[in-house]
């Protein structure tokens, strides 16, 4: 198992350790590379679905458009109870980085009431869409609709299961290196769901309603 | 096993995490980019359509690269560099895959059309 980088031997127990001479560097934190990745895997299923609204996006059947259906006030609060959950997300990894306990929980559960008000939101106007007979199988358009802004409202739900998890997790063991770790990883999975956000708000609605 | 020398601790990427000044920063920039795009569309301020688009698409890629930098703390440095070469990896398969699908889908669409009878007449 030797090789040129890395020496063996036994401790007392006749179990082998291995020793890295070279000193080779490692990524600092395996986990937040990996995890950086996979959301660049999640990035193309969010492309693929904004590719399939583009194509499909134009195509009514004699149904609503966007224009017709879009509310872009109620857009705009959505949005920016998105943006507010991303600025107390950061204020919380910011009280992380201070190791004080209690101001992380807070600013978690404001992150995740806004997020909730978020998913509320986007709930209402599904149920409102689907009521007024706008649902995904009336058109093409619809059915590429619900299925971009849905998969963008379920991640944000896993985000807030995740987020209440960790907040039990921090609640029970404090800010340990692993949930640190935690913390970073969700934080990256937060702010990428608001990036993708950004594209939704201003490639399917904003750009739905313009003549 | 455990090999002190190599266990990197936390407290020496701090900078990692953000700063708040950070923070505020992405989140003014981040307030005002999102309000422009709306205020367009809402109030119809630009006449032509296709100018509105132009400008509002221009503005989210300008909000998307704040949240990457001042959100989620992108450099050329993080992780040896390997998170930067994803994203770049990334977003080339985007692209291809976004212009691809739209150019490619647009062709066949207008060439499969259902078309009138007056169209026919037309055709070579």
């Amino acid at each position: 198992m030797s090789d040129a980088t890395a020496f063996v031997s036994t401790d007392a127990a006749g179990n082998p350790i291995f020793h890295d001479a070279s000193g080779d560097h490692h990524p600092e934190n395996g986990t937040l590379l990996g995890f950086w990745l996979y959301l660049m895997s999640d990035c193309l299923i969010f492309a693929s679905l904004f590719a399939v609204y583009g194509v499909l996006g134009h195509s009514y059947a004699a149904g609503p458009t966007g224009a017709d259906l879009f509310d872009l006030k109620l857009v705009a609060v959505n949005t920016s109870m998105l943006l507010l959950s991303s600025i107390t997300y950061g204020f919380a990894m910011i009280a992380m980085q201070k190791r004080r306990v209690a101001p992380v929980q807070f600013w978690l559960a404001i992150t995740g009431l806004f997020g909730m008000a978020f998913v509320g939101l986007e709930l209402y106007e599904f149920h409102h869409l689907i009521h007024e007979g706008a649902g995904p199988q009336r058109s093409a358009f619809l059915s590429s609709f619900f299925a971009l802004v849905g998969t963008h409202g379920l991640h944000v739900t896993f985000g807030i299961v995740w987020l209440v998890t960790l907040m039990a997790q921090v609640g029970k063991f404090g800010l340990t290196a692993e949930n640190q770790r935690r913390l970073m990883c969700l934080s990256m999975f937060w702010h990428f769901l608001d990036v993708i956000w950004i594209g939704v708000f201003t490639f399917v609605y904003l750009m739905g309603v313009l003549p | 096993m455990s090999q002190p020398a190599h266990d990197h601790s936390h407290d020496h990427h701090d900078d990692a995490h953000g700063s708040m000044q950070g923070y505020v920063i992405g989140f003014v920039l981040s307030v005002i980019l999102t309000a422009i795009p709306f205020w367009l569309v809402m109030e119809k301020v630009i006449s032509s359509s296709a100018m509105t688009v132009f400008v509002v698409l221009s503005i989210a890629a300008v909000q998307i690269v704040v949240h990457m930098i001042f959100f989620l703390h992108m450099n050329s440095k993080s992780e040896g560099g390997w998170t930067m070469l994803a994203l770049i990896f990334t977003v080339v398969l985007l692209v291809i895959m976004l212009a691809g699908s739209l150019w490619v889908m647009n062709h066949l669409n207008t060439n499969m059309m259902p078309m009138s009878a007056h169209d026919m007449s037309n055709m070579p």
